[in-house]
């Protein structure tokens, strides 16, 4: 909402010393936020000048060589406009001038030719070119003959007003009025507000006689309608103009002006039809089945059966609260006008203007209006019509009206004020609040009992008063404090913040990725049975569902940083992926690590990332959450297609999958690229015991090597697994040292195992050891024919 | 006799002077004291000689001999401390060559900023709760005084999945989710951090975002007030963004609230003096505030003639942007290898 503050002043007093910028502060501390607080018109050193000669310019095809009268002196000024002439005033910008978009006016010389100023076009000092005239917007602008020479044309022309760009919050419909921001900026500056004119004469037979409203829908509520007759179409008023395009709005003619001036002014659109062409009797009704209607923007409409119309009886002929219809429109020969003043259901024309198009009507509908404003609104617009169209104003108005207009009532108490807002007021100071708001109030005991006017729809509850009283009071002086309650400690689960840390001490930089991913990556490197989840409305096709895995994230940002020449990528995330399984939503908390290129590991110095590399990093996830002897990595069940068969293991953790570790297919990335994901929800479901101390042997370890010749396709594991169960209780770890792989072993590949025995209870002898390793070596045999290098 | 061992004597000092390292040393100290050597043979010889003359010539033995030690022995001393220099030298190393280097990771600065909000509020009492990222439209806006058709849902243009399922455009969902959640409808101090997302996209507004949203609900009694309110905001803030940091509340509307506030904090670029940040204003907008809603109370099964308390909210990505002077919001979403392994070290204290 654009506030003129000329506009403003014909309701509400301000004092002199209250700048535009002061008022527009002050209105944000009461809660109206503001986008600019500014001169309608910015431009500096103007004044009115008489064009006393207007020349040819000697080196040019267009420029002209002026002299002006500007009052003080004649100026020679060099101007380019096609209209300028002699004998016309004109505005003059003199040296030193500030002009909008940054342009300052210099005395100078232009082409060989003398200029000292310029002469001006309405949109080079300020005003928009869509509010302009044809002639305006290609020329100069050419003030009347009367315009006093050397004066100042702003306020010649009356465009010395100052506007105020609100952004407006969604309750406050009543601030879209300039009655509105009356009320409120008199509650700041305790000021009265001032009556608004609606007195006007009436004439002939009652209008109910010969004419009359039909509602048949539920969604509209009050409808109103008048006539005004035998009007005059011209040009508007100055005033009407000025503040119409001061506050945002083109002005076109008088009457139409007017229906617009006074929903500025009222709040209430009102919507005027030509009288002539409508029968007698006007409709408002839901839109019917495959009803079309061309709006005023000459667009034929298909209307659905959730827009509210009016209708002549037969046919629909305006979009009720959103735009009016082609056929009924004022026009530059109507003679009789119809006033429409209405209140329609705030969700339907939302919903409606969505579709169409948003405008100031359909913006106010969908705030809510004030019934008694409606009525205001038609008296208002009559009276107008009355004064600045001509018109006859025929008696009666035709009334449709299920609104309730009585005021609420609210009691509240200092308490009820003090214990919300930490303040100490006093009955007095808060009754003090309501009289600035003009609210009734009354006192009984130690309850105020408030009338809120009905427009004021924001209010209704005891705490939407003390929000009023915390305003106009002001928030400033309330002095913050912390609540007072018995201590207790704060509680937040670390959990991902350890394996956050644990990651990046792994050396893998954490991203923050998009959930939002193309439908056609939602089931890649998964098998699970899952529905994706689409977007009823994405705003790209590239991010029309969410996430299942976050590998799809992960391998976009690999490529996104691949394309700028970053080979060493090792990146991880812990996020949501999403999903629909057996009609139930739900979402997983994810671990997701991609690893490629070099990786720096302390001791062996560089390596290409591969697929222990990852491995590892999932390994030392795990341990570092517990779950040390509980996991293994297994050949997954289904192909996963998006990853080298060769190279890929699911995690399983007691016999449960919770994710997933490989190279991704080579199809896919010709590039070695790695990654890991685990579900955090499903691994952090499985309990993890306390962390106990043992007890450290006081005895040597002892080590064995041995190494055995075998089938290639025998698994690490599975052999560790023989191991193990062969070397019994004293064995403390066995360690794989050597795989060796030589087309002359044939099938066969050896393998070297570091086994290291201790007990806590004595030093292990030979004597003790040889038979174990005896034992490991003859279980070897027996389970894989393995045999002994020597 | 005699002049056989100052003979020995002189000898033996002369090599052991010449002898350049420990082995040969050790070879020479057989040679001059071992069962074989001149001096031994010596000792061994006493006994041909007379009476008189044993103890006399035993002692210049033993002297010549415990002298030899103590010369062999200070010997070794210097040799020793020699080889070892020497081996130092070799082993020197340029020590400005560069180090063996280990990957180092990085945590990105929306999580280093979540994990220092939930460390403030958690000091302060508050739990840290999680909520669902794909919430339902009940919980999303109808329990926080947001029903169908409101104009305020205008302000939040919503990821639908199905008219029922969205993408949370607010972590405030958690509030509901943790009234709803409390049987015993005891007291509430927590906060909730995450992804919010709204279908907006452009330079200053990402699709997917990340929020903080706190809420304290306690008995009518302890007077939770505004001024409470505005208090747990100083500081918040002063600990974010440092201690001169000066805060405006202004009335504002928000339904899940009454009354609401939206919370200025002096420009963080200009200190409040104004610049094109602040639109020369001074103020920065950052977080929405209020007192919980009576009806927001009651449909979370919250009587609000037992409880009263109060709510806030502001966006993460802003707060990392000025903390670390991040210049583009895109930055924090293009995952860009060269941005992310800038925040690789501890934050300052």
């Amino acid at each position: 909402m654009i506030l003129s503050k000329n506009f403003l002043k014909d309701y509400v007093d301000i004092d002199e010393n209250i700048d535009i910028k002061t008022l527009a502060e002050d209105m944000t501390r009461v809660g109206n936020e503001y986008d600019s607080a500014e001169k309608l018109v910015p431009a500096t050193k103007l004044v009115i000048g008489n064009v006393l000669e207007c020349t040819d310019h000697p080196d040019s095809d267009h420029l002209h060589c002026c002299r002006v009268d500007i009052g003080t002196e004649v100026a020679k000024i060099v101007c380019g406009a096609p209209n300028v002439r002699a004998g016309i005033k004109v505005i003059v910008a003199l040296p030193g001038a500030e002009l909008p978009g940054d342009v300052t006016i210099k005395a100078g010389v232009i082409r060989g030719e003398e200029s000292n100023g310029m002469i001006c076009a309405l949109y080079e000092i300020g005003i928009d070119k869509k509010f302009l005239s044809e002639e305006d917007k290609n020329g100069i602008h050419i003030l009347p003959e009367d315009a006093p020479v050397g004066k100042n044309p702003i306020e010649y022309l009356k465009l010395d007003d100052e506007v105020v760009d609100f952004e407006l919050t969604a309750n406050r419909g009543d601030l879209l009025s300039i009655l509105g921001m009356a009320y409120e900026v008199a509650a700041i500056y305790d000021k009265p507000v001032k009556q608004i004119n609606l007195s006007h004469n009436e004439l002939g037979e009652d209008l109910n006689k010969s004419f009359s409203v039909k509602v048949n829908t539920e969604n509209c509520s009050l409808f109103l309608a008048r006539k005004a007759l035998n009007v005059t179409i011209k040009e508007s008023p100055d005033f009407i103009k000025n503040r119409l395009i001061a506050s945002g709005i083109r002005p076109i003619n008088n009457v139409v002006d007017i229906s617009n001036y006074v929903m500025l002014e009222c709040g209430q659109p009102l919507h005027f039809y030509d009288a002539d062409r409508l029968g007698n009797v006007i409709e408002t009704r839901m839109a019917k089945p495959s009803e079309k209607l061309t709006t005023l923007d000459g667009i034929e409409r298909d209307l659905e059966d959730t827009d509210i119309v009016i209708s002549d009886g037969t046919r629909a002929i305006g979009l009720a609260g959103v735009m009016g219809g082609l056929d009924t429109e004022i026009e530059e020969t109507t003679k009789n006008v119809l006033i429409e003043a209405a209140i329609f259901d705030s969700v339907k024309v939302r919903k409606t203007s969505k579709k169409i198009v948003r405008s100031e009507a359909s913006n106010r509908f969908e705030k809510g209006l004030d019934p008694n404003r409606t009525y205001m609104a038609m008296e208002r617009a009559v009276k107008l019509l009355e004064e600045y169209a001509d018109a006859t104003i025929q008696t009666g108005t035709v009334v449709y009206d299920k609104t309730d207009k009585a005021e609420k009532k609210i009691d509240i108490t200092a308490n009820d004020i003090n214990s919300l807002l930490g303040t100490n007021l006093t009955v007095p100071d808060a009754i003090d609040v309501f009289r600035r708001l003009n609210f009734v109030s009354s006192l009984d005991g130690d309850v105020i009992t408030v009338s809120v006017p009905t427009r004021r729809m924001d209010i209704s509850i005891k705490e939407d008063l003390i929000e009023e009283v915390g305003r106009i009071y002001g928030v400033d002086n309330i002095e913050g404090k912390l609540p007072v309650s018995p201590i207790k400690l704060g509680y937040v689960d670390k959990t991902d913040r350890e394996i956050r840390n644990k990651m990046v001490s792994l050396g893998l930089n954490e991203t923050l990725s998009y959930i939002l991913i193309n439908d056609k990556n939602v089931h890649q490197y998964t098998n699970d049975k899952f529905e994706e989840l689409r977007l009823s409305d994405p705003m790209t096709e590239e991010r029309n569902t969410l996430r299942y895995s976050l590998i799809p994230s992960l391998y976009k940002i690999y490529e996104y940083n691949k394309a700028r020449y970053i080979k060493d990528v090792c990146l991880f995330e812990i996020g949501k992926g999403f999903w629909k399984k057996e009609g139930q939503y739900g979402e997983d908390k994810k671990l997701c690590a991609l690893m490629t290129g070099e990786y720096y590991l302390g001791i062996d110095n560089k390596k290409n990332v591969d697929f222990y590399i990852i491995k590892g990093v999932a390994e030392e996830v795990l341990d570092y959450l517990g779950y040390g002897n509980r996991y293994s990595f297994v050949l997954p069940k289904e192909t996963l297609k998006e990853f080298h068969s060769g190279q890929v293991a699911e995690i399983n953790v007691n016999g449960e999958v919770v994710g997933v570790v490989g190279r991704i297919h080579p199809e896919i990335s010709k590039e070695p690229v790695f990654v890991l994901e685990i579900n955090l929800d499903k691994l952090l479901a499985k309990k993890v015991g306390k962390m106990k101390f043992k007890d450290i042997s006081i005895y040597p370890t002892v080590n064995k090597d041995i190494a055995v010749i075998l089938d290639k396709d025998i698994t690490s594991d599975e052999i560790s697994k023989v191991i193990k169960k062969a070397a019994g209780s004293l064995l403390v770890s066995s360690k794989l040292f050597d795989v060796y792989i030589n087309p002359i072993l044939g099938n066969k590949k050896s393998v070297a195992y570091s086994l290291t025995f201790g007990s806590n209870s004595k030093t292990l002898t030979d004597e003790e050891i040889n038979p174990i390793v005896e034992k490991v070596i003859e279980s070897l045999e027996k389970n894989f024919g393995a045999e002994l290098r020597k | 006799m005699k002049e056989k061992i100052e003979e020995i004597r002189k000898v033996a000092k002369e090599k052991i002077e010449e002898i350049q390292n420990l082995q040969e040393l050790q070879d020479l100290k057989v040679k001059l004291l071992g069962k074989k050597s001149e001096l031994s043979n010596l000792l061994k010889g006493l006994g041909t000689l007379s009476q008189e003359e044993r103890p006399k010539v035993g002692s210049l033995v033993n002297e010549a001999r415990n002298e030899i030690e103590q010369k062999i022995q200070s010997a070794e001393a210097i040799l020793k401390e020699k080889a070892m220099a020497q081996k130092l030298e070799k082993e020197k190393i340029d020590i400005t060559a560069p180090s063996t280097k280990i990957t180092r990771g990085s945590k990105h600065p929306i999580n280093r900023v979540i994990e220092e909000i939930q460390d403030i509020f958690v000091s302060m009492g508050y739990d840290v709760v999680e909520g669902p990222e794909l919430e339902t439209d009940e919980f999303c806006f109808e329990r926080l005084n947001l029903p169908q058709g409101h104009p305020a849902r205008d302000m939040q243009d919503s990821f639908y999945i199905t008219e029922e399922y969205l993408l949370r455009t607010q972590t405030s969902a958690v509030q509901a989710r943790t009234m709803i959640a409390n049987e015993e409808k005891s007291p509430i101090r927590m906060i909730c951090t995450g992804k919010t997302y709204r279908r907006e996209d452009d330079a200053t507004h990402s699709h997917q975002f990340n929020q903080v949203e706190g809420l304290v609900i306690d008995y009518k009694e302890k007077n939770t007030s505004l001024a409470d309110l505005k208090g747990t905001l100083e500081v918040f803030m002063r600990k974010m963004l440092g201690p001169n940091t000066q805060l405006r509340f202004r009335p504002s509307y928000f339904p899940f609230t009454e009354p609401s506030y939206e919370v200025d904090v002096t420009c963080f670029k200009c200190g409040g003096k104004g610049c094109p940040l602040c639109k020369k204003t001074g103020w920065i907008e950052l977080l929405g505030s209020g007192m919980v809603h009576p009806r927001v109370l009651e449909m979370n099964g919250y009587d609000p003639e037992k409880y009263s308390g109060f709510a806030f909210g502001t966006g993460i990505d802003r707060l990392a942007m000025f903390k670390y002077g991040i210049t583009d919001m895109r930055y924090l979403y293009t995952n860009d290898v060269r941005f992310l392994s800038q925040f690789d070290r501890k934050d300052e204290n």
